[in-house]
């Protein structure tokens, strides 16, 4: 070693180390702990104070109500009937209680007691279910079809049959404006032949495509069987809302790219080789668009078509709710408001998700 | 000897009618020998994109023809593959489908397998192998080109139309790029048309230059022929007299060309017919200041 001059501690090598807890460090993706932290405080602090300016401002009402209704008792029925609706009112007995707006605390008791009355349904359902379980399987080797349980639905089954109703909605808008927003997209006399129904129709109020649907349905549905109400509320909502995918299909493949529409004439594709594989993807973007347009009017325009169409959801939940005028009617009301906020919310952040995930561009 | 594959026989082509109507080329000939890397330098605006357009088939002149083999042309057609300006890549299509696209074109009746294998070769070709599968938005402008190099390749062509190639791309992607289309199309040596406005692009990668006078109503300018030998070596270019005298001379024909235009546009303006109101004239008292009332 000395003859060659190279002394041994001057070459230090590295044994190459493995690390546990580097490698596991590499595969969690990091996370901004601080800026998630924020974030979250910042919108939960928001909420707080949401929660309490609501608190404040039902206190507020329930105040003007319940002097209101002292005041009236006194000059319809004397000094002694004000002091009696007065003690009843702080003791909070139900059948004097001022009708307002219910603040959160009401609302939190009501949301708790349809989630009872759920659970409770569904006892009932299911021992239904297993008392005519014998009788049912005779039925269907006589060909006859079940019994099925007939009782009121609990708020949970309304959620249900609102979100079945929207994707039934959906899926018919989806099939009818996209086949004829890509045929009016390339051919530009039939585009002129659509429009005028287009636009006439586009504006046109949900109430009266349900009355326009209950019409034509109730012709040529014979079927007792069949749940009609639903098969209304799903084709109304689809053709409301069908509007802003047919507009934006339309738009998106009149629009392709010249440089795209120069490949095609080079390689000299075909036609339909050039709709399938050049126009239609290209135009996949404003598709989606549209689609997260009708998804989002189609929830929104969900609840009146229900209240009308008396389909058991939501909007019947609203509207039965406020026919009856029981105590809780509006807290319950107000927790139906908040689930149709909260399901509209998830609805689109799933379109968002679907979109981001065939979106091409950077 | 090689005979002629493309001529332009008076060629003129506008845009518009009657009044509004721009005259982008008027009275174009030309013809190209088979087998011939001819390059075409311009300024940008002078109709270089439509002289090539009218040869690919995409346009149609409006006098003259164009003939190509000796038949007008009528439309796009395979034999004339066409590098675009902006690569034209279908960006849902990964590279290898979007070659996959134009070959399936060529072959309609090859396997799955046979179609892969021969992507693959012009993959390589371009040495774009590792980004095989990605798509058009991963990729840098330099490989952008390079995908539509080997598209336009694998339609196996007998003519190469290159509209401004390299025209977005920095400087030094642009002479590595300039090298590699030399090197495929010295491979094969089928007819190229380039279209650019480097003119030392344009020296160094043809057999023949001509420039495009600027528009409107462009016209060829005269050839200059370029006998340099292949291949061709950057760098020992950099210093070779007969390139420094090519490129100067068609710079200085350029330059003065552009002067020449500048001379002669000239907006006309008609001025309105005044003339100045002079004190004594009659006119004056009515244009006098206001009289301060005391």
């Amino acid at each position: 070693m000395s003859q060659i001059g190279i002394s041994s501690r001057a070459i230090k090598r590295e044994e190459p180390s493995f690390s546990i807890s580097k490698t596991l460090k590499g595969l969690i993706p990091k996370v901004d702990v601080k800026a998630l932290l924020k974030n979250s405080g910042i919108s939960l602090m928001s909420i707080l104070f949401f929660l309490l300016f609501w608190h404040l401002g039902a206190a507020y009402l329930f105040n003007i109500e319940a002097t209101a209704k002292i005041e009236k008792a006194r000059t319809e029925q004397g000094a002694a009937a004000a002091t009696q609706m007065e003690t009843c009112i702080a003791s909070g007995d139900v059948s004097c209680q001022p009708n307002t707006l219910p603040s959160p605390i009401q609302v939190v008791d009501a949301a708790k007691s349809l989630w009872k009355d759920h659970l409770l349904i569904s006892q009932k359902k299911t021992a239904f279910k297993a008392k005519v379980a014998g009788t049912n399987a005779q039925r269907k080797a006589e060909g006859l079809t079940a019994i099925r349980y007939t009782g009121r639905p609990s708020f949970i089954d309304q959620i249900i049959t609102s979100i079945k109703t929207v994707f039934a909605g959906f899926l018919l808008s989806m099939f009818i404006a996209i086949p004829i927003g890509i045929i009016t997209g390339l051919n530009e006399n039939l585009k002129t032949a659509f429009n005028w129904l287009i636009q006439i129709f586009k504006p046109v109020s949900p109430v009266v495509w349900l009355l326009l649907v209950f019409m034509i349905v109730k012709t040529l549905v014979r079927d007792p069987e069949l749940d009609k109400s639903f098969i209304i509320a799903a084709i109304s909502v689809g053709l409301c809302s069908m509007w802003a995918t047919l507009v934006n299909t339309s738009l998106g493949v009149s629009s392709v790219k010249t440089d795209y529409m120069n490949v095609a004439k080079v390689l000299q594709l075909g036609v339909g080789k050039k709709i399938f594989k050049i126009i239609i993807p290209s135009s996949i973007p404003l598709i989606f668009t549209g689609l997260r347009i009708t998804v989002s009017v189609a929830w929104m325009v969900l609840i009146a078509i229900e209240l009308l169409a008396q389909s058991p959801g939501l909007g019947s939940f609203v509207w039965e709710e406020f026919q009856n005028g029981a105590n809780d009617s509006n807290a319950k009301i107000i927790v139906a408001m908040f689930i149709i906020g909260i399901i509209g919310f998830l609805l689109d952040r799933m379109m968002v998700f679907v979109q981001q995930s065939v979106s091409f561009d950077t | 000897m090689s005979n002629p594959i493309v001529e332009f026989r008076n060629v003129s082509k506008w845009y518009g009618e009657g009044a509004d109507r721009t005259e982008v080329l008027s009275n174009i000939n030309l013809t190209i020998m088979e087998g011939e890397f001819l390059a075409i330098v311009g300024f940008t605006g002078s109709g270089k994109t439509t002289l090539i357009n009218l040869l690919s088939g995409l346009l149609m002149p409006n006098e003259g023809e164009v003939l190509f083999k000796g038949k007008p042309i009528v439309g796009t057609s395979h034999e004339r593959g066409i590098i675009f300006q902006n690569y034209a890549l279908l960006p849902w299509l990964t590279v290898a489908q979007n070659i996959a696209l134009a070959v399936k074109e060529i072959h309609p009746d090859w396997k799955k397998e046979q179609i892969a294998e021969y992507t693959d070769r012009f993959i390589e070709m371009v040495h774009l192998t590792p980004a095989k599968a990605k798509l058009p938005r991963e990729l840098s402008g330099g490989m952008r080109q390079r995908v539509s190099v080997a598209r336009a390749l694998s339609m196996d062509p007998e003519m190469l139309l290159m509209d401004e190639p390299l025209g977005a791309l920095d400087a030094l992607t642009r002479g590595v790029l300039q090298e590699e289309i030399l090197r495929i199309w010295s491979a094969n040596k089928r007819t190229a048309l380039l279209i650019t406005n480097d003119v030392d692009e344009g020296v160094f990668m043809a057999d023949r230059i001509i420039p495009l006078n600027p528009g409107p109503n462009a016209t060829l300018g005269p050839d200059y022929q370029i006998d340099l030998e292949r291949p061709r070596d950057k760098k020992a270019l950099n210093t070779d007299p007969k390139f420094k005298a090519v490129r100067t001379e068609i710079l200085n024909y350029l330059i003065d060309l552009s002067e020449a235009a500048k001379l002669e546009k000239s907006d006309q303006y008609t001025l309105p017919d005044y003339q100045p109101i002079m004190p004594n004239s009659r006119s004056f008292p009515f244009f006098k200041r206001k009289r301060k009332r005391a």
